[in-house]
């Protein structure tokens, strides 16, 4: 394509400057691992050391032996609210998104408009008014309180109701054709062959589920109700902080989603991708 | 891609032909009806509830006297909106959100477009470069405001940044605590930097893997330099993915809450922080204080001036993009 004499001294600059970048964007995982293994003394030390000597998993006990900080608990709660409101939540999203694209009724665009409309409400407006309602329901500390307001997302529905726009009339005759109504076919074949979608949107869910801290620091008043966020939150405003401990909790917290991330990173930058376009 | 053409073709077909005309003369079709309304009922009744009805009765308290209650009942017209807007603190928390967005804006855009830019242009590696911006992606706030407020910039002469200013002979600095410079900001930013630009970063490369190739080419044949090839084709090209950026991160930065909330925390709460941002302020008020009326009456000034500013990025963006 271009002159070969011109490129490489660009290519080895490009490639110096995004492995800078690189080792500045990965740097903190190994602060936070670094501090994890090592004991409270190893990190104060003024002297820097690259990696713990002794390496010592004391801080992942700890953790998990603080009564003022139930992180078993809390990583427990994460993990239910999470598993819970990724599925429901896509699995909604993708229900109004088929109707409103393929099932012509009287009323479609009026339903249309009351489901876009709250997209331009940005969560700042809402979190004290959700409070407002979510307490008068008594969902303060419940974990249905923290799930109930995030399984709705009128941007889901949008998303979904433009890839069912583009679904082919083909499946759908020939499930009509084999007797099926419309639940039928939604149900039977619309939504198997929309798999890649529910993956890329359900990954993205879990992964801000997991990560919400506002919503549920408002919700989870007592300590049985908190989330991971919320515990190490907590943990982070002690009056003496067990350092390793801390460090140690920030791993634990972390790791389910790195896991998830390795895995379906393909789904998630595709969810990305998708999601951003929304403008 | 005769997959594409069959779906284009679906699409016009089943839309535009069956919606409008078909229903006025016809009867409705009742199992069509009872089918939309199954579908669509879960999300319409909790989009009512949650957002409809929270933002209605919300509204409602910011005109009312409410606190430690959320009954209606005692009204006291605008007082709550007069009552912030003299508010020192509230004041404060907005000229200190808008000082934020003015930083955090430009330098994630410039950030994740450089990123995405140099990625593109890499022949090897890309997967494992896109992997490491994407990752601090996955990590939250709270996480990364703990690694931020405890290992990089804890204040202490063990702390990384203060390590590696000692390489340079620089003093150490308390960073978090420190108001005169307003070192805190520099924690403040790269906390988001670090978590977000991975993020649009996606977005940019999906934007510049959309623009054809024949375009550069056709430059580079006519002589065009490379700034001239970013100036004529990269940007006009990035238009639509540009603004919505823009806009993304323009919101999110006005509802920051997170990681003010973590890094200045201590364990008497936030009174201490040098910047409370709107959020902050709200949840202190509403949540912390109880005070529902004016926490309302907040929520709205920021959902005012939200629309605002986006309303004025959107006209100065989209300036001369009409004709």
């Amino acid at each position: 394509m271009r002159k070969t004499t011109r490129r490489t001294p660009v290519t080895v600059l490009t490639y110096l400057v995004v492995g800078v970048a690189a080792v500045l964007f990965l740097a903190p995982f190994y602060f936070m691992l670094r501090a994890a293994l090592m004991t409270g003394m190893q990190i104060t030390d003024p002297n820097w050391h690259w990696l713990p000597d002794p390496f010592s998993l004391q801080g992942f006990l700890d953790v998990f032996d603080d009564p003022s900080v139930p992180m078993a608990g809390a990583l427990g709660n994460s993990f239910i609210i999470a598993i819970v409101t990724a599925p429901v939540s896509t699995l909604l999203g993708s229900m109004a998104g088929y109707a409103l694209a393929r099932i012509a009724v009287p009323g479609r665009g009026v339903v249309m408009s009351f489901i876009v409309v709250t997209l331009m409400i940005p969560t700042s407006a809402t979190f004290v008014p959700t409070f407002v309602l979510v307490s008068a329901m008594g969902g303060v500390n419940t974990q249905w309180g923290v799930i109930a307001p995030g399984l709705f997302n009128a941007f889901s529905v949008l998303l979904f109701r433009n890839f069912y726009l583009k679904f082919p009339q083909e499946i759908e005759e020939a499930g009509r054709l084999d007797g099926l109504g419309h639940l039928g076919v939604y149900w039977r074949l619309v939504l198997p062959n929309s798999a890649a979608l529910l993956a890329s949107l359900g990954t993205l869910s879990f992964i801000e589920s997991w990560n919400a801290f506002l919503w549920p620091l408002v919700i989870g008043q007592d300590p049985e109700s908190w989330t991971a966020q919320i515990a190490l939150s907590t943990f982070l405003t002690s009056q003496t902080i067990n350092l390793p401990a801390l460090f140690a909790g920030a791993v634990v917290t972390i790791l389910p989603l790195i896991a998830v991330f390795l895995f379906a990173q393909r789904y998630i930058v595709q969810g990305i991708a998708a999601t951003g376009m929304k403008d | 891609m005769s997959d594409t053409a069959t779906s284009g073709r679906a699409a016009v077909a089943v839309r535009p032909a069956g919606v409008r005309r078909g229903r006025r003369g016809r009867p409705v079709d009742w199992k069509a009806v009872g089918a939309f309304t199954l579908l669509t009922a879960p999300m319409v009744l909790g989009l009512g509830l949650f957002k409809y009805v929270a933002i209605g009765w919300s509204f409602l308290l910011s005109f009312s006297d409410a606190r430690g209650t959320v009954d209606l009942g005692s009204w006291i017209g605008l007082d709550n909106y007069t009552f912030l807007l003299k508010d020192e603190a509230f004041r404060s928390s907005m000229t200190g959100i808008i000082l934020f967005t003015i930083f955090i804006v430009p330098v994630t855009f410039g950030m994740s477009l450089g990123l995405a830019m140099l990625l593109n242009g890499l022949r090897r590696g890309r997967a494992f470069f896109r992997t490491s911006f994407l990752i601090p992606a996955a990590v939250s706030y709270v996480v990364a405001a703990l690694i931020w407020k405890m290992s990089l910039f804890n204040g202490l002469p063990s702390g990384v940044a203060n390590t590696i200013g000692g390489l340079f002979g620089w003093d150490v600095q308390s960073w978090i605590a420190s108001t005169d410079p307003p070192l805190y900001w520099i924690v403040i930013i790269t906390v988001r930097l670090w978590l977000q630009v991975g993020l649009y970063m996606i977005l940019f490369l999906a934007g510049l893997q959309a623009i054809p190739a024949h375009l550069y080419e056709a430059a580079s044949l006519d002589g065009a330099s490379r700034w001239e090839q970013f100036r004529h084709i990269t940007l006009p090209m990035l238009r639509n993915t540009s603004v919505a950026i823009l806009m993304l991160i323009l919101i999110a930065a006005f509802q920051a809450f997170d990681e003010f909330y973590n890094v200045f925390i201590t364990a008497t709460g936030n009174s201490t922080a040098p910047v409370r941002p709107p959020l902050v302020f709200l949840y202190d008020t509403a949540l912390k204080g109880q005070d529902y009326g004016v926490g309302s009456a907040g929520a709205f000034l920021l959902t005012l001036l939200i629309i605002l500013v986006t309303l004025l990025q959107g006209r100065l963006v989209g300036f001369g993009r009409k004709d």
